[in-house]
């Protein structure tokens, strides 16, 4: 995957003269990314350390959780996307003073 | 007893900040600023004397009316309650519409009574008042569109008391009791009761009232709507239907389907009222489940939702206030002007996200254990969906396209300080229940035997959350992520405000064609008539003509000619 910074293109000019924010350069938040991807492999290899309470079987599946909650999240996201095709109007649909 | 005590056992929870808000608009500056204050802090200290049993009871017209009833359930609620009306006040503080403090301090006075009402009939009172006073907060707004949300609200608010009413006339009838205890949706009475508190705890189908009307009220004002209106219904649901089966999937319904549409909602206050139905289900499957840990899980969750909820909507409604607009689509880079708004919402995202260490985790993870430890798996898998799918869009998609995403150049002052003050208190609140969760596990009505910083909970919460993390990161970085757009999304108030204005137009024009088809052709009659008679007795009408004299001679002879052929014929 080739990471991609969206918000360079359409990014309005900054007020001149201000100070550089750590997150305003493009390889710090390319540092966040790697980061949380790092987190991710920790607590997904922890599983192989910490003996774990399990209540359904389905919970003994190896990185379980983390599974879950990528697919849940990449699921309700493109899910919504469909929802916006059908549900989506204009802002002022209900004839509202906006 | 100590005449304190006497005192606070003699007058209904609730009351002090009812009554005590019809003096703030006589008072101005300093002096108004610390009554504001002073009155839930009066309010807390007179709860925090009550004793456990019934104290405040009347007979009226032969009902068995119980005005105070002390016990744990009741007792959390007031906690929070009095808590959350103070933050909220704190967070007013700057405003100089007197009449906007006194509608907030008699709403949050009424959900207080509610809460230690022992009958349904007080209960009620109490109901309609929270409805009464909280629309001021919506229509302060001062917008032809908040007022129209303003009476949406009003109109749904005021039905569930009519309908918590009828229920209440049913069940008496049944029982010969009034009294507020469990109920079950057993007969007619209970049913309706039972409804009557769905549309408060917005069930779904029955939830649009809530993302119609609190985005829309005022900055302050939706703070304290956050609060008190929900969690009065999930405390009279826990109060009332502890054990009902069906609210196990109610609940589950209403974890999940609200976040898809908080995924694509522009309007982020709007995104908060459709997590606050997400967590709102959480606390209703609580019920559902109904033992001693899923309800001690629910009665938590309310009071930690309560503080994480008015913290998101305080940073929220900072930006509102400071930028002007609230729109994700114009948003964005704001932690450079805020950065002590960005950070207290951070607090509040990672404590309705459920992050170890922060208040949410400690309560929700009771609920989820109960539904795992009560066998309940489908239920448990769409728990699980709906706390990765709120870290996705409360806890990311809100301080994300605020204060991060890309930067919209906007650029403002830091929130007032009182503002601050108030999200610095809630957030404090936030942190100091999820390090030390025994300070609220301890005033549960039920004995918690539960341990929350298991190895298990932390270690598998970390990889449900930090995965979601990583999808949001990757979906935003391929361009996959739906942008935010300035639109409206259906919802279910579609079916009243196009739906039924739309089926309303169509048969009055049927019936208005009808009426003019009948008035038509009914007018087509009487014309006729009409012109018979003019035409016979009309100023050219021959009944109407001036007969010469002669004439008249002319008929007589004739009558008396034919008289006499008669007689003479005999």
């Amino acid at each position: 995957m080739t990471p991609k910074t969206p918000e360079a293109p359409d990014r309005p000019a900054e007020p001149s003269g201000e100070r550089k924010y750590w997150l305003d350069e493009p390889k710090n938040v390319d540092k966040v990314f790697y980061g949380t991807c790092l987190s991710c492999v920790l607590v997904a290899a922890a599983d192989l350390l910490v003996h774990r309470h399990l209540v359904f079987p389905v919970e003994a599946l190896f990185g379980f959780y983390g599974i879950y909650g990528f697919a849940a999240c990449v699921g309700l996201v493109l899910a919504a996307k469909e929802l916006r095709k059908i549900i989506k109007r204009d802002e002022a649909y209900y004839g509202d003073d906006l | 007893m100590t005449t304190f005590s006497e005192l606070a056992h003699g007058i209904p929870p609730g009351l002090v900040l009812i009554i005590g808000a019809g003096i703030v608009p006589f008072l101005r500056g300093r002096p108004r600023d610390a009554y504001l204050l002073a009155l839930p802090a009066v309010g807390l200290l007179q709860i925090v004397s009550l004793e456990t049993g019934d104290h405040i009871r009347a007979s009226v017209l032969g009902l068995e009316i119980l005005m105070l009833r002390v016990d744990r359930l009741a007792l959390v609620f007031g906690y929070i309650f009095h808590i959350a009306a103070f933050v909220g006040i704190v967070y007013a503080l700057h405003l100089k519409k007197t009449f906007e403090h006194a509608a907030a301090l008699a709403y949050a006075g009424s959900a207080i009574g509610a809460v230690f009402a022992g009958d349904l009939v007080t209960l009620f009172v109490y109901w309609e008042l929270t409805a009464i006073t909280s629309v001021f907060l919506i229509f302060g707004r001062r917008t032809p569109r908040a007022c129209q949300a303003g009476m949406r609200y009003l109109v749904v608010q005021i039905g569930s008391g009519v309908l918590l009413l009828s229920g209440t006339v049913l069940h008496y009838l049944d029982t010969n009791s009034v009294a507020f205890g469990h109920l079950g949706v057993t007969s007619p009475g209970t049913t309706l009761i039972f409804i009557a508190f769905g549309i408060k705890c917005a069930f779904p189908l029955l939830h649009n009232w809530l993302q119609d009307a609190y985005p829309e009220a005022t900055v302050t004002g939706t703070v304290f709507l956050s609060a008190f209106t929900t969690k009065l219904a999930v405390y009279a649901l826990a109060r009332g239907y502890a054990g009902t089966e069906m609210l196990v999937w109610i609940g589950a319904t209403m974890t999940a389907f609200p976040i898809f549409y908080a995924v694509i909602e522009n309007d982020l206050r709007r995104v908060l009222a459709y997590s606050l139905n997400n967590q709102l289900g959480f606390m209703v499957t609580g019920i559902g489940i109904g033992t001693e840990m899923a309800l001690n899980g629910t009665i938590s969750h309310a009071f930690s939702h309560i503080l994480y909820k008015a913290l998101l909507f305080m940073s929220m409604g900072a930006v509102l206030y400071r930028v002007g607009t609230i729109k994700g689509s114009e948003l964005g880079g704001l932690y450079k002007s805020m950065p002590w708004t960005a950070a207290f919402c951070i607090v509040g995202a990672a404590s309705i996200s459920a992050f170890p260490l922060f208040s949410g985790f400690i309560s929700k993870a009771l609920i989820i254990t109960a539904a795992a430890e009560n066998g309940y798996f489908v239920t448990w898998l769409v728990l699980l969906f709906a706390s990765a799918g709120v870290f996705h869009h409360s806890g990311i998609k809100i301080p994300y396209f605020a204060f991060f995403a890309h930067d919209s150049g906007k650029r403002c002052e830091e929130a007032p300080r009182n503002m601050l003050a108030a999200m610095a208190i809630a957030a404090a609140l936030c942190i100091g229940i999820g390090v030390y969760p025994q300070a609220l596990y301890g005033i549960l009505p039920f004995p918690v035997d539960f341990q929350p910083y298991t190895s298990t909970h932390v270690l598998t919460q970390l990889q449900l959350l930090l995965f979601s993390a990583l999808a949001f990161a990757v979906l935003i970085r391929t361009g996959v992520y739906p942008p935010e757009l300035r639109s409206t999304n259906l919802d279910s108030d579609w079916l009243y405000r196009r739906l039924g204005p739309l089926a309303a137009g169509a048969v009055s024009r049927r019936v208005g064609r009808a009426a003019a088809l009948l008035r038509n052709g009914a007018k087509a009659r009487l014309e006729d008539v009409a012109g018979w008679f003019s035409r016979h007795h009309g100023p050219e009408g021959a009944m109407a003509r001036t007969w010469p004299t002669g004439a008249t001679v002319l008929w007589v002879a004739i009558l008396l000619g034919a008289f006499l052929i008669a007689s003479f014929s005999a």
